[in-house]
């Protein structure tokens, strides 16, 4: 007979879905199967069993082979790092609960670092848009209850957020869409023929780049004024007919994703598609919703909006707090040769940054904080892997929407591992004392 | 615990009569001590030629969640050139009108204000208010959960089933640790979830079936029924709307012949809040006009009502409330950035910044009627300080407006001051007004009454012995205040704080991040199998968390909780 | 006027940040003082005079200061942020936020700038020698208040974002733009001689965009009207006019709608 635990969250995406069932040994202390989760979340929990993993921190040796020291060690070696250092970088958080975040913040604000997560390279651009123009939103409930008019734009849910459109944006049957997706005109805006493409009522296969001219001209169908015969590789003619579908719902919810948010113009993308959920509140009801990536960057930018003002890219080295992504961005900070430090935690830049950065960061002091072997870690100095959070830790996150869950404990970490909250209040702890002592 | 001896201070104490009498205070322990209780150990403050109070009970503003943490992250600019750096153990903090947690618990701690309630937390996000008012250093601090749109109330509420709209709302206080019943825009915040509104109390809710008044009306006998510290706390339909008084006054008269049942010596059943928004006449901006008197005439009448102020400071702010359809009408009126949150089953909100310019007449007719709430009020114990934060400005605020309030001749430089002068004073009875508030009645605004209100005058808003030790000193004396300005200035930053006996602030400066405490409300109600089958059903079918993942539990998001037990069963 | 003149000794390890580099900050101070004006590298505290060798003599006001820079400037950012009089000139490549939130005065930079110069200025003159960055006379991060008076001048190209919610004052580009011109202006005018890439006027509300060269890509929100003659910075030609953002809200003045406008020369 093996035990079960209910109710469990998913540490993988920003659809933060906390209906997992998780089948346990009899001793509790092994993940025999995952019932409800995405396959990608499911492998997230049974990764964690690797017979394979990394228990202990490890320091890059000069001929590239890794030699295994303590925790306490890797704690010194961090807290000097970052108390050495003229412009630190401390980048990640988008993996790790809100406590770690908090733990963290405290270490970057004694030692005076760049404090920035992994929106500098997904919805960062999302923020300067919000900041621009604001944000008319909703949790994914609204959606379920209310929605009879789903639009993605850029974003391919069938394969990114995999249980997103099942569980709150397309298939649920709520309050007032008791037919589930019967009840929803479904529109997807994007260049390739997608897997969500293939489901949508209406796909405008958009010329790629185009996404700003196209938003601005259901603008101007929304205006009845004048129009080129097309925009965008779109006719007049369609663009007018959505824009009437569009408007004719009674609750309307735009999603986008990276389609938009790292193509060209970023920000303005967005803060035009924003205009266009604002300007469809004059005539019925529209929301807008970033498709968040991690599990809680949402999350931590919520915290370092707390506690410093900013959601991300935050320059703390001055003893105040100061942003501007492009100057304080970490990818900036990097190809620009300003900051002489890199710790990284909970993210993988070395997959996903420009290469001139990660050559940047292999060039200088770094750590990297992650539970897997990860490109990233395998160029910084010092890698000290932890405990899965989510999976052998619980804490606090935050969905897509904004909307915060706790996450649970689900088994043990292997014998003597630390989590990220752990392993970060040592190295505050150090660095208390280093700076008690200058 | 440190033990001190506050000496020769002029203290002003409404639960004790004093009116600035010179008079000892003695600390010990974290409570007020009469002083031969105290040792010789005990450290002696000089406070001759100074005022001393209890700690400020701040009764209403925006100060943690989901929509303050909008502002803080859509309003970057709000932060520019505000920054203080960061001092010994201290958090560093920033921002104006939305300033970050840490700033907050210390601007709050500096003037003299030591209990905080945030006036507006969606259920759903309980957990991001906890964490946000765990982060907020000094001040005890309690939220108010909104129940004005939440579906659960209204289907209850569309059959007169009191006893189970009770039942949930002890449900949702203990689920959410909230500390009472808040309404906002009754019923129009869910019409806003299909772009509509409530405008009046008696404007059907889509759907639902139900009117505002019936919302209102059940919330009050519910709240009785429970018996809970505070009253019910409303926001009424109608804000910020010229012609909206009448809607005021009808609101107002819901709680007719109603009386306060509680074990915490409360005695009202209604609290309106920031009443200025409420308290309008005219058709239309052109002849927006005060009704001020209207309103108060009626509240001064009525005993089983408490309110406050809201007073507009004049300054560029953030608005904020779960008022939805209100934030988009101000958007259309101002076209600057609006942020809206619809929250799924329970409740909305919105934001845009907003500035309250000297050169605009309407705004400097919402600042003469502010003042004119609080001078016209006759019992300082039921009309409180506020200014709504961040809606009508900012907190920080307080010392320029309880010198607007002891000062005609302030209030009168900043009436001529106006770029509209004579429409603005021909638009309120403000420039007749020659009444100047004693330090008693400012002590009863802002300590003792909203203290009472809140059901906690036994714990807050004085210095009786047995009271906590939650005392303020300001370098004013009362005996030789000459210019106004000496006022603002000595409000602005304590001599010194004490919270639950423990120094935080000297000369002005935070020198302690204190002992903070979160106050919840544990309502007991005998079991209800029909609400608890109701909640199971609503979870599965419409909410998008699981029922099991709902509550904010104690151990990260509520670490030092003060409960206060209430046996309704 | 007076001048102080500031030679550059020591390139920073990083990027030097020097708010203090501003006549208003300088005026009424003798050499030594100067010298003791904080400048930061990362979290290091740093004195000016570490960086940069000091001489010649400060006026009593900031509008009878004058200070120039020489050596290499361009891993320093904030050179005249801020600025509200008298006069800055620096003999090289500065980096960003050069001439920030500036108020009165003038700063001629014989190089080229960095992004977020001229950020949200509201007044005085702004030379550029040569090519400006991203973000030219835009608004701070969230600030509806962008360039709201003075001139910027650039004789080489600019970035993307220039202008971006722009409320007042003028800006003449000699050269070529990048994308997004005006973007949310109400207000200004902006004068670009060479080429601009694409989105010109986006989500505009008022103001003016004169462009003498081509434009890859026009934004569907503006309307051809009518072809006028306009003598702009001393040249007259003709042009046709748009107006636009049609998409976007737009005021009314004595029973007229108010439209941004596009002129595209013939």
């Amino acid at each position: 007979m093996t035990k079960s635990m209910t109710d469990v969250i998913c540490p993988f995406c920003g659809t933060l879905c906390d209906d997992l069932e998780i089948s346990l040994s009899d001793d509790g202390k092994k993940i025999l199967d995952v019932y409800n989760a995405c396959a990608i979340g499911a492998e997230k929990f049974l990764h964690s069993q690797a017979k394979d993993r990394i228990t202990r921190p490890r320091l890059q040796q000069a001929d590239g082979t890794w030699k295994e020291i303590s925790y306490d060690e890797a704690a010194e070696y961090a807290a000097q790092m970052l108390s050495k250092a003229k412009k630190p970088i401390m980048y990640g958080w988008s993996s790790t609960n809100c406590e770690a975040q908090s733990v963290g913040h405290e270490i970057a604000e004694m030692v005076g670092a760049c404090v920035d997560n992994t929106a500098a390279v997904c919805h960062g651009t999302t923020l300067i848009a919000v900041q621009d123009i604001g944000l008319p939103s909703c949790t994914l409930g609204e959606i379920k209850n209310r929605a009879d008019r789903v639009i993605f734009w850029g974003c391919n849910p069938a394969h990114a957020h995999p249980r997103h459109m099942s569980r709150y944006s397309w298939v649920p049957r709520g309050f007032f869409t008791g037919k589930g997706h019967k009840s929803r005109k479904l529109v997807v805006v994007d260049p390739r023929v997608t897997d969500t493409a293939k489901l949508a009522d209406i796909h405008l296969q958009i010329e790629q780049g185009r996404d700003y001219e196209l938003l601005n001209a259901l603008r101007v169908a929304l205006n009845e004024e004048w129009l080129p015969d097309t925009v965008a590789g779109i006719p007049k003619e369609k663009i007018r007919e959505v824009a009437e579908v569009l408007k004719s719902g009674r609750f309307g919810i735009i999603f986008f994703g990276m389609g938009v948010t790292q193509t060209l113009s970023k920000n303005h993308n967005i803060d035009e598609a924003i205009a266009l959920t604002k300007h469809l509140n004059e005539f019925t009801k529209y929301s807008i919703m970033p498709m968040r990536g991690h599990y809680n960057v949402t999350g931590s930018g919520e915290v370092l909006a707390w506690q410093f003002g900013f959601p991300y890219s935050v320059d703390l080295t001055r003893g105040f707090a100061r942003y501007n992504p492009g100057d304080t961005s970490t990818i900036d900070l990097l190809s620009r040769g300003e900051a002489d430090a890199v710790f990284v935690i909970a993210s993988d830049p070395g997959a996903h940054f420009p290469i001139s950065c990660v050559r940047q960061i292999s060039k200088l002091p770094s750590v990297c904080i992650d539970p897997h072997m990860t490109p990233t870690a395998g160029v910084c100095k010092l890698h000290v892997p932890v405990a899965f959070v989510g999976v052998e830790t619980g804490g606090n996150a935050y969905r897509m929407d904004n909307v915060p869950i706790d996450m649970r404990k689900v088994v043990d970490a292997p014998e003597g591992m630390l989590t990220d909250e752990e392993f970060l209040t040592k190295i505050r702890d150090r660095v208390k004392k280093l700076k008690g002592a200058a | 615990m440190s033990e001190y001896i506050i000496k020769n201070g002029h203290v002003f104490d409404p639960v004790q009569g004093i009116k600035g009498d010179k008079s000892d205070v003695a600390i010990k322990d974290g409570k007020i001590v009469k002083d031969t209780e105290v040792s010789s150990k005990a450290k002696v403050i000089d406070a001759k030629g100074k005022t001393v109070m209890a700690g400020a009970v701040e009764v209403h503003a925006h100060i943690a969640g989901p929509k303050v943490n909008m502002g803080r992250i859509y309003r970057p600019e709000d932060k520019l050139f505000t920054y203080t750096p960061k001092k010994g153990n201290l958090r560093m903090g920033g921002g104006f009108s939305i300033p970050t947690t840490f700033k907050t618990g210390y601007e709050y701690a500096k003037m003299g204000y030591t209990t905080c309630m945030e006036a507006a937390m969606p259920p759903l996000f309980s957990r991001h208010t906890h964490e946000e008012m765990r982060d907020t250093p000094i001040i005890d601090e309690g939220a108010y959960p909104v129940f004005g749109n939440n579906w659960f109330v209204m289907e209850y509420l569309k059959n007169n089933e009191i006893e189970n709209t009770a039942a949930y709302c002890a449900w949702l206080l203990r689920a959410t640790k909230g500390y009472a019943i808040k309404l906002v825009n009754p019923g129009g915040t869910e019409a806003w979830g299909w772009g509509l509104n409530c405008l009046t109390i008696h404007d059907p809710v889509p759907y639902f079936d139900i009117t505002p008044a019936q919302i209102i009306k059940g919330l009050i006998d519910a709240n009785e029924r429970l018996g809970l510290p505070h009253s019910i706390h409303i926001h009424p339909n109608s804000l910020g709307t010229p012609g909206n008084y009448t809607i005021t006054l009808d609101t107002l008269k819901l709680a007719e012949g109603v009386k306060a049942k509680n074990k915490f010596g409360r005695e009202q059943v209604m609290h309106l809040t920031h009443t200025q928004f409420h308290s309008y006449g005219g058709e239309n901006w052109g002849n927006f006009e005060s009704k001020a008197k209207e309103v108060m005439d009626y509240v001064n009448k009525n005993k089983n009502i408490t309110i406050d102020t809201g007073n507009v400071t004049l300054d560029e702010t953030t608005t904020m409330t779960a008022d939805g359809p209100f934030e988009h009408h101000l958007t259309e009126l101002n076209h600057l950035k609006w942020a809206n949150i619809d929250v799924e089953l329970e409740t909305g909100s919105g934001l845009v910044p907003y500035i309250y310019s000297p050169n605009i007449s309407v705004c400097a007719i919402q600042w003469s009627i502010g003042l004119e709430l609080a001078l016209m009020a006759k019992d300082p114990m039921r009309c409180f300080i506020t200014t709504d934060h961040p809606n009508a400005g900012p907190f920080i605020r307080y010392p320029r407006i309880m010198k607007w309030l002891m000062s005609d001749k302030a209030r009168q430089d900043q009436l001529k001051a106006f770029k509209n002068s004579d429409k603005v004073i021909a638009a309120s009875t403000l420039a007749s007004l020659d009444k100047e508030m004693s330090l008693y009645e400012i002590a009863m605004m802002t300590r003792a009454g909203p203290a009472k209100s809140l059901g906690l005058s036994n714990m807050y808003g004085g210095l009786k012995p047995g009271m906590d030790a939650d005392v303020v000193v300001y370098d004013l004396n009362p005996d030789k205040i000459g210019d106004p300005e000496e006022i603002e200035k000595a409000f602005s930053l304590a001599s010194h704080v004490f919270k639950t006996g423990v120094e935080v602030v000297k000369n002005g400066e935070v020198v302690n991040n204190g002992n903070k405490r979160t106050l919840w409300v544990n309502a007991k109600v005998q079991e209800n199998a029909q609400v608890m089958r109701d909640i199971n059903e609503k979870f599965l079918k419409y909410y998008s968390v699981k029922q099991a993942n709902y509550e904010s539990l104690g151990h990260h998001f509520v670490p030092n909780p003060y409960a206060i037990e209430v046996d309704a069963t | 006027m007076k001048s102080v003149t500031l030679n550059l000794k020591q390139q920073p390890d990083l990027f030097l940040e020097v708010e203090c580099l501003t006549p208003d900050t300088f005026a009424g101070k003798k050499l030594a003082e100067i010298e003791k004006l904080p400048v930061y590298q990362g979290k290091e505290d740093k004195t000016l005079g570490e960086y940069f060798s000091v001489a010649g003599e400060s006026g009593a006001t900031a509008a009878d200061t004058q200070i120039v820079v020489n050596g290499d400037c361009s891993k320093v950012k904030y050179i005249g942020a801020k600025m509200t009089a008298g006069e800055v000139i620096v003999n090289s490549t500065t980096d960003m936020y050069t001439g920030a939130w500036m108020k009165g005065g003038r700063i001629v930079v014989n190089g080229d700038v960095h992004s977020f110069c001229g950020l949200g200025m509201e007044g005085g003159e702004f030379i550029i020698e040569g090519n400006a960055g991203n973000f030219l006379g835009a608004s701070y991060r969230g600030d509806w208040r962008g360039m709201q008076g003075g001139l910027i001048r650039v004789k080489g190209n600019v970035g993307s974002d220039i202008g971006s919610f722009m409320r007042g004052g003028e800006m003449i580009i000699g050269g070529n733009a990048d994308i997004h011109i005006a973007t949310h202006a109400e207000g200004g005018r902006i004068v670009i001689k060479g080429n601009v890439n694409r989105r010109i006027g986006g989500q505009m509300v008022k103001g003016e965009v004169i462009v003498f060269g081509t434009v890859n890509v026009m934004m569907p929100g503006f309307k051809y009207v009518r072809d006028v003659e306009l003598n702009v910075d001393g040249t007259t030609a003709q042009f046709n006019e748009f107006i636009g953002d049609l998409g976007e809200r737009h005021p009314k003045r004595k029973g007229e709608t108010v439209y941004g406008k596009l002129f595209l020369r013939k």
